[in-house]
């Protein structure tokens, strides 16, 4: 019996990964609500949860893949591998309205490119004061100040290794909680009260998950302002983050 | 069709790559140079153009929108398969390159915030359809 399920689940792994994320999804949606009364976003939970289990996963068979290298689970590996993460990024560009996004207007692009530009290089600086002293992985950790898209997009884009992606994951998640826990607390010190500061915010403080989770919980109606330059963010962050801010990077520590 | 909307995006992706390979080739970098970048832009742009001609019914934006809604469930997949074990070793360099980031950009907003004209301000009762569970 067991054996048979066993197969079956194998056999169909992406299949079983679907499931499998839809129920830690689901268990971090409850989490969310229970535990943090919403303030901590479901999607943060649940790539919390991913981590952990990707940590659970690497000690106890040693691999390099997290969960995915426990048969059972090695459609993770596909699902979460740079085909359907990347198709699901360039979908996510559809939800931008282009009428909309030219009323956010020139104080957006600025706040866009400035919400690029200075997470990079501080975390490419703080990297190299770690010791992370070559370009790409000084790339991959600064473009993972971003967002925690950006940094793995940018990583695979110029071949880092998977611990730099992780960590470069890791600075861009805790960025994302830091989004959305503190935004409401930090809402008045930013003047966070109008469309046009919320456009502000969404270049700057970068993930949309972060971005939207935290101006919901501000103020609802910041929401739809904040999201929409968030979600070229994303875009920009991988078009610049393997080109742009690669060759720098790497004219400047060769 | 819904499949309409998602071979469009299946074209704008494999287009995209495609011409960030070329791009990588081109600048001299053994890489994809934006390529995903390059897709987005181009689906963006081919959204305006179709819906201008009033080629993009429901079911095929609903063919693109499935899978840009799989966003967030592939990054828990993609956080599932990451080298967390070997990542924890750096530790310190994840929590203050974070901290560092957003505090710079807290500052950084409430200037510009400050700065400039803000003649924006809320219509009563605007669009509030957009809710934070799209993004689960």
């Amino acid at each position: 019996m067991l054996e048979m399920l066993n197969k079956i689940l194998i056999q169909n792994g992406l299949v079983t990964a679907f499931a499998c994320v839809g129920v830690s999804i689901w268990l971090a949606g409850v989490l969310s609500r229970r535990l943090t009364f919403g303030h901590v976003h479901g999607s943060a939970i649940a790539i919390v949860i991913g981590l952990a289990l990707a940590y659970f996963g690497g000690s106890v068979t040693h691999g390099q893949k997290g969960l995915a290298d426990f048969p059972l689970l090695a459609g993770i590996g596909l699902m979460g591998g740079a085909m359907f993460r990347d198709f699901a990024i360039v979908a996510t560009a559809f939800e931008v309205q282009a009428s909309e996004a030219r009323k956010a207007g020139m104080i957006g692009i600025v706040s866009l490119l400035l919400g690029t530009l200075i997470p990079f290089v501080i975390g490419a600086l703080i990297a190299r004061a770690f010791g992370y002293t070559d370009a790409v992985s000084m790339t991959t950790i600064g473009a993972g100040a971003v967002t925690y898209i950006v940094g793995p997009i940018t990583g695979a884009a110029i071949g880092a290794s998977s611990d730099v992606m992780a960590l470069s994951i890791a600075t861009g998640l805790i960025k994302a909680i830091i989004v959305m826990v503190g935004t409401p607390f930090a809402a008045k010190f930013m003047g966070l009260k109008t469309p046009r500061s919320a456009m502000i915010f969404g270049g700057l403080a970068g993930t949309v998950s972060g971005v939207s989770a935290g101006l919901a919980a501000t103020d609802r109606r910041l929401v739809p302002y904040g999201a929409l330059v968030a979600t070229f963010h994303t875009g920009l962050g991988c078009l610049l983050g393997p080109s742009v801010l690669y060759l720098a990077v790497k004219a400047i520590v060769g | 069709m819904i499949i309409y909307g998602t071979a469009l995006l299946a074209a704008c992706h494999l287009m995209g790559l495609f011409l960030g390979d070329l791009l990588g080739a081109a600048i001299g970098v053994k890489a994809n140079v934006g390529g995903v970048g390059i897709a987005m832009l181009m689906l963006i742009s081919l959204k305006i153009y179709l819906n201008g001609k009033g080629w993009m019914p429901k079911e095929t934006e609903a063919g693109v929108g499935f899978w840009g809604a799989m966003y967030i469930p592939v990054v828990v997949a993609m956080a599932a398969n990451q080298n967390v074990v070997a990542a924890l070793k750096g530790g310190p360099v994840a929590l203050l390159s974070a901290i560092a980031a957003v505090g710079a950009c807290a500052l950084v907003i409430a200037v510009l915030s400050r700065s400039g004209k803000d003649d924006t301000a809320f219509p009563p009762a605007h669009s509030l359809e957009f809710t934070e569970e799209q993004d689960i």
